[in-house]
């Protein structure tokens, strides 16, 4: 008898005995054919890594990545058939690698790599059309909340995380000076793209997503950055679609 | 009622990369079919490109990750997404492989092999009567590509997928590539499994091309790769097949190394060629 356990085990596993029950077409044992199914499955799956996570790749380099990813599929294999799901835990996975001690900003580098894939995957929305906002009263506009897309996703690195993803994607890129950085993932039409944030922007995102309304949106930013600019982040959530029509006032 | 809504013409498996070509021009290619899991997702590119097509092609929807001939109960989220995908798409066809790919929670991303018996084949028809309960439509079941034969299996795989049809009403997707591969894997008649397979329950063909190897022995070991054209002997195969079925909804699966436009649709002209053969046979 060759239970699934037994299979699924031997298939992760390449130091452990073929199972038995396994055979060729004439009886004799299934040897390398059974290397088959282990190939497809660690191949596939290293390589929907290196998909997802192309930066990373770089930055490590191939054979090191694909050790890495090896350890990675047999500790976290994927949790459904969706493979853009797949890679959820790298970034929390490289944290905690103590061979990666002297690369600790890779797992940010991670994470906006599978930010960038949710958004692509998110649901679509109807951006807020600039003008109407421009006609709006003053205080009316203090007052109104707003929605953010589903595509857009705010990100708070303590290392230079975006500098040195585009520094991997593209070597001409200036190097990455070391210091935090906000980061956002907005996505105008289809392809998603990060911006660098200012001091002060990331508190500003965070309270629009608690719905709270601008007025007060724009005070916590000045609190986290006194000479923070308003402008300039709305206009850039504007430019990229990425705030949606003003919420009706909920009643608690 | 027909086994299929799928034109009686050639298809190909439907990469991004040829989306602008097919809305140029598309012939011979008559239909284009997905794979599910890649359009789970609530937006973005993928769903609008999608919708886009399926304003202008039939679409079949093919899962490579249920489960089917997992030991284990469907995943039911799997089957909740397979559902809303069938419910906004209405797709021309579903269907799904007889493997297996997820065992204790973990998704392995291959289609693996099982045993033919009493026991496999009363889990396979349960899993398959939840599935079509779950998308409220009939699907269509894959032969796989073989490696390697169970010691536990009684019964051949053409009866296993006759019975699993007499037992659930679900029409069978002939890949005439893997029964190339498996019989060459595993030392069958590939010509004799075209005439025990159970013709009147197909309705789709498949079509891919496969990698050689060897076995531990120096037999050759066929891998089913989808990264080339399809082989000159599976062509040849195809007409035994056409000559049996008549003609089909037949589709080109070319998934690693993809080709340009202009190479699948070629690949998609041979046949149609095949099919026009067929049809005037039966004609004749």
């Amino acid at each position: 008898m060759t239970g699934q356990t037994g299979f699924h085990a031997a298939l992760l596993d390449p130091s452990a005995p073929v199972p038995p029950g396994l055979t060729d077409g004439a009886g004799r044992a299934a040897g390398r054919r059974f290397a088959v199914y282990r190939n497809n499955v660690a191949v596939s799956l290293t390589e929907a890594l290196i998909e997802g996570f192309p930066a990373c790749h770089r930055l490590l380099g191939d054979d090191t990545f694909r050790g890495m990813a090896g350890a990675y599929l047999r500790e976290h294999p994927p949790a459904s058939p969706v493979m853009a799901q797949f890679g959820a835990d790298l970034p929390g996975f490289l944290d905690a690698a103590p061979q990666l001690a002297r690369m600790r900003w890779l797992a940010d580098v991670a994470r906006l790599e599978y930010g960038l894939r949710l958004s692509y995957h998110a649901a679509d929305a109807v951006p807020l059309d600039g003008t109407a906002l421009a006609a709006m009263a003053a205080e009316d506009l203090s007052a109104s909340t707003f929605g953010l897309a589903p595509a857009m996703r705010l990100l708070r690195s303590d290392w230079p995380a975006l500098s040195i993803w585009r520094k991997a994607m593209n070597p001409s890129a200036p190097q990455a000076a070391n210091r935090p950085e906000d980061i956002l993932i907005a996505r105008p039409d289809y392809d998603p793209e990060p911006h660098l944030l200012m001091p002060g922007d990331a508190a500003f995102v965070a309270a629009l997503s608690d719905g709270a309304p601008l007025g007060q949106v724009a005070e916590q930013a000045l609190t986290a950055q006194p000479d923070h600019d308003t402008t300039r982040i709305l206009g850039l959530l504007l430019q990229t679609g990425s705030l949606t029509p003003p919420q009706p006032e909920t009643m608690p | 009622m027909s086994i299929t809504k799928l034109p009686h013409g050639p298809g190909v498996g439907y990469k991004p990369q040829h989306y602008a070509a097919i809305l140029d021009d598309a012939a011979p290619v008559r239909w284009l079919e997905i794979h599910a899991e890649n359009y789970t997702g609530a937006g973005g590119r993928p769903i609008a490109q999608l919708r886009h097509l399926a304003e202008r092609f039939p679409i079949s929807v093919h899962g490579v990750g249920l489960s089917i001939g997992g030991e284990g109960p469907l995943d039911p989220d799997h089957l909740a997404r397979l559902k809303d995908l069938c419910d906004w798409l209405n797709p021309a066809s579903f269907s799904e492989h007889l493997a297996w790919s997820t065992h204790d929670g973990a998704f392995l991303n291959d289609l693996l092999p099982l045993p033919y018996n009493a026991a496999t084949l009363t889990r396979v028809a349960d899993h398959i009567d939840a599935l079509q309960d779950a998308i409220g439509r009939p699907m269509l079941l894959e032969n796989p590509s073989s490696y390697l034969a169970f010691t536990d299996s009684t019964m051949s795989e053409t009866e296993f997928l006759a019975e699993v049809s007499r037992r659930t009403g679900c029409g069978l997707l002939l890949d005439v590539n893997n029964v190339f591969v498996s019989a060459t894997n595993l030392g069958l008649d590939a010509r004799q499994y075209v005439a025990d397979f159970p013709m009147d329950r197909v309705g789709e063909l498949h079509l891919g091309g496969h990698d050689e190897d060897e076995d531990d022995h120096g037999a050759p070991l066929l891998i089913d790769s989808h990264g080339r054209e399809v082989a000159d002997p599976v062509w040849t195969l195809l007409d035994d097949v056409l000559a049996r079925l008549g003609p089909a909804p037949l589709l080109i699966e070319w998934d690693t190394d993809v080709p340009d436009w202009p190479t699948l649709a070629a690949e998609a002209r041979r046949g149609e060629t095949a099919l026009t053969r067929a049809a005037n046979r039966v004609a004749a």
